[in-house]
């Protein structure tokens, strides 16, 4: 290896406490997990009920059993989402107490907000799993409609504490504490509506390209049935037409952090020095303040940026060198920006794939294996779009825990050894997937032996007929 | 303003008490029910009465969380830095049990229920045990203001070891209390008995504890001790009532009243507690106002904690009427696959 790239592998400045680099894996790995589940919480519960709906008002029987089915499968992901993001918040204290002891006045009750949309959430998941056979079919089809909005009102609480560490506003600092605060400017910062609407309408992507996904892997395995194809519709459907909303949000955002996040912007564009005529640089990384291994295209990041050529954009070297972010954080940056683009370049081709389809020949639909086979990798897609979104975001925020105001360096805590830590989160939260995981594949494995009614979930009331709890099922 | 907020934070606090700690109670009674056939009986009850409200009755751990660190961000960081062991045991605790309730109950084969069942079990005593002996370190002045306090030394102690003796000891009586009224009403009684016993077991329990913490209490934090004795005598007096109330309930074989006298004495507990604590958040060197937020945040989180109680107590109440009656109605006759 050259000394450059040695250079770039290096461990953290030895400036930096022990803690920094595996609190901030550990929030990054825990908080990426989570993150997979609030897409379902959020978008499967909408379909869910999309399903309902039109299963009562057409007399749709497949429709109904998709809504049944779809409820105990957000009931089983929102309890896995309900215990990651309580682990979130312990972390939050755990890892960052200095985040929380300074700014916790400001950062902090966005999450008081959340807890009472995740309460609502709580009780009307319960209400609704329970409503099943029980209740009149639309007060039950109502109970389930708190349960979306929430989802909804939770994202953007969450968001507003995370788009206030990117553009902090509403807080009157003195001597390094939080001496006034004006909670609309803290909730309603700078960056929230476009970072939440960005965050919504990827739940709708994720949530609705892995259902279809399902669906589209089941109809691979021959099962072409009314009920797969009435499901791979709604999914696909409702993320295909999100998609070009997405398209227009996240262009919007680029060049909303190009003036709000001019640090950022060098980091996701990978520009090294001030100057116009800038080149998108596609793939590549930073090495020693050169950008290598990367194919450039002239001059179209600055028209990105302002819609000429000579638009000038910052540089890493305009940002003090206390301050700005090591070259291997910005490389990583503007790897997961491309990861993002590139996924949901692909998206949008399946997307258009989709309409061709429909339009030229909707009786293949269930039949056109080649099609059927890349909607299965569109869940999958969809996701690295999040992760790596989030990861733009969050990375490209360094060094900073707060722009501006906290380094993440001083708000890690300084005492114990948390890589033990980290080693024993994450066995822990892989247990949890493969718990998931392996309770989601016997659902449905029952689902297709026994029919609907044999399987229990979490919230929901005892199973009233046999087979027996306990009991070995062939 | 800061007093205010206090007083919402302790709500909270009850609440959970109540509620997640008779969820934690009915995992120590699911831990000692015995192999899976003896105790089949018993976690079929647990399962059935945890169900629908489990998820809710873990929220108030949430919001007492998001409210101590909005509103009292100092006192919330001296905390985390000096009690992130028992806190990271308890956030596990939270994780397996969660994952384990949950994931027992959507599994068929008994060796799967049983691996989910016993991290379900087990972490329902590990953490109102770190619950506890949080209390106790903050009780005893172990928390220093600057944070960064004894890692090991601040909750192992005899107050810390009391608080998470009578924690764990405290949910298992509320669980046994509310499960015995829950056998006595289903199923023609058969496990009132079984529950019955228990609750009278873990009563006296519970009031050994508490006698022997008397004299822990005195030598360990003595301030807390005096206020017990003193400003929130009251309050003990009648949550001794109320727990030997219970006590005469539960031997006279009446059901009635039970579920209330015993949350009432357990709630009366946790309020002596924070009656004896006040004007302090930490020990006896920090004040509620000294680590409160500025106003404004205060006064948002007022406005959260009034708006859960219009939106939520009422919701909470017909989920809980929904699932404890089973008023949504027995299915109908063709329900079965």
């Amino acid at each position: 290896m050259t000394p450059a790239a040695l250079a770039w592998l290096r461990l953290p400045a030895a400036a930096d406490p022990a803690q920094l680099l595996p609190a901030r894996e550990q929030m990054a790995f825990t908080l990426g997990f989570h993150i997979i589940l609030v897409p379902f919480g959020v978008a499967l519960t909408t379909f869910m009920l999309v399903a309902h709906h039109r299963g009562l008002r057409r007399g749709d029987t497949d429709a109904l059993l998709l809504a049944r089915r779809w409820s105990k499968v957000a009931a089983v992901l929102f309890a896995v989402g309900a215990i990651t993001g309580t682990v979130l918040s312990f972390e939050l204290g755990v890892l960052w107490p200095r985040l929380m002891g300074r700014y916790g006045a400001a950062v902090g009750f966005p999450f008081a907000i959340e807890g009472l949309f995740f309460f609502t959430e709580a009780i009307f998941v319960a209400i609704y799993i329970y409503g099943w056979d029980r209740m009149r079919p639309w007060a039950h089809f109502w109970s389930g409609v708190p349960v979306s909005l929430a989802s909804v009102g939770g994202a953007a609480a969450v968001i507003a504490a995370n788009s206030w560490m990117n553009q902090p506003g509403g807080v009157t600092v003195r001597g390094g504490t939080v001496v006034d605060v004006r909670p609309a400017q803290v909730f309603f910062n700078g960056a929230f509506w476009l970072e939440f609407l960005h965050m919504l309408l990827a739940a709708y992507i994720v949530a609705g390209f892995f259902v279809a996904g399902v669906y589209a892997v089941g109809m691979l395995r021959g099962r072409r049935t009314p009920y797969h194809r009435r499901g791979f519709l709604i999914g696909f459907v409702a993320a295909a037409c999100v998609l070009p909303f997405q398209m227009i949000v996240g262009d919007t955002i680029a060049r909303h952090v190009f003036a709000q996040e001019p640090a950022k912007f060098a980091a996701v564009e990978l520009v090294p020095a001030t100057g116009s005529h800038v080149p998108e640089t596609l793939g590549g990384v930073l090495l020693d303040g050169t950008v290598r291994y990367g194919l450039p295209v002239p001059d179209l990041a600055s028209v990105l940026a302002g819609f000429s050529p000579s638009t000038t954009i910052q540089g890493l070297n305009a940002i003090p060198a206390d301050v700005r972010p090591t070259d291997r954080e910005a490389s990583i940056v503007h790897l997961a920006f491309d990861v993002m683009v590139g996924a949901s370049l692909l998206l949008v081709l399946l997307a258009l794939w989709f309409l061709w389809v429909w339009w030229r020949r909707r009786d293949t639909l269930t039949t056109d294996r080649w099609f059927l086979r890349a909607a299965s990798t569109g869940g999958i897609l969809a996701l690295a779009c999040l992760e790596s979104g989030w990861v733009t975001t969050e990375v490209g925020r360094q060094p900073w825990i707060v722009v501006g105001l906290l380094l993440t360096r001083d708000a890690v805590t300084t005492r114990g050894d948390l890589w033990f830590l980290l080693g024993a989160v994450v066995l822990v939260y892989l247990a949890v997937a493969a718990g998931a995981l392996g309770v989601l594949r016997s659902m449905k494995s029952r689902w297709e032996l026994h029919g609907d009614q044999s399987v229990e979930v979490p919230y929901g009331p005892e199973r009233r007929g046999e087979p027996e709890a306990g009991r070995r099922v062939p | 303003m800061p007093d205010v907020v206090a007083v919402f934070l302790f709500i909270g606090i009850v609440a959970y008490a109540l509620l997640g700690g008779a969820d934690f109670g009915a995992g120590f009674w699911d831990l000692l029910a015995g192999g899976a056939r003896r105790g089949r009986e018993p976690r079929r009850l647990v399962d059935a009465s945890l169900a629908p409200v489990w998820e809710a009755n873990h929220t108030w751990l949430i919001y007492c969380l998001v409210i101590l660190w909005s509103g009292f961000p100092p006192a919330f960081a001296a905390l985390t830095t000096t009690l992130y062991i028992p806190l990271m045991l308890a956030a596990l605790g939270i994780v397996l049990r969660g994952a384990g309730f949950a994931f027992r109950k959507a599994s068929l084969r008994t060796p799967q229920q049983r691996v989910y069942g016993a991290a379900f079990a087990l972490s329902s005593v590990l953490t109102p045990y770190c619950f506890g002996a949080i209390a106790g370190a903050l009780v005893s002045g172990r928390v220093p203001v600057q944070g960064d306090g004894d890692p090991v030394g601040s909750w192992i102690n005899p107050t810390g070891v009391l608080g998470g003796v009578l924690a764990v000891l405290v949910c298992a009586y509320l669980a046994a209390t509310y499960l015995t009224v829950e056998a006595h009403r289903r199923d023609g009684g058969r496990l009132y008995p079984y529950f019955r016993v228990r609750s009278i077991a873990a009563g006296l329990a519970t009031g050994v504890v508490s006698l022997a913490g008397i004299f822990v209490l005195r030598a360990d934090a003595p301030r807390l001790f005096h206020n017990l004795g003193h400003r929130a005598l009251p309050l003990v007096v009648l949550a001794t009532a109320g727990g030997l109330l219970g006590l005469a309930l539960l031997l006279g074989r009446r059901v009635r009243g039970l579920r209330v006298v015993a949350a009432g004495s357990v709630a009366l507990i946790v309020c002596g507690w924070g009656v004896s604590q006040y004007p302090y958040v930490l020990g006896t060197h920090l004040t509620l106002t000294e680590a409160a937020a500025p106003d404004a945040t205060l006064r948002v989180l007022v406005a959260v904690a009034c708006l859960a109680a219009v939106v939520i107590v009422p919701s909470v109440v017909l989920l809980f009427r929904l699932a404890g009656r089973g008023s949504i109605g027995e299915p109908p006759p063709g329900d079965t696959p």
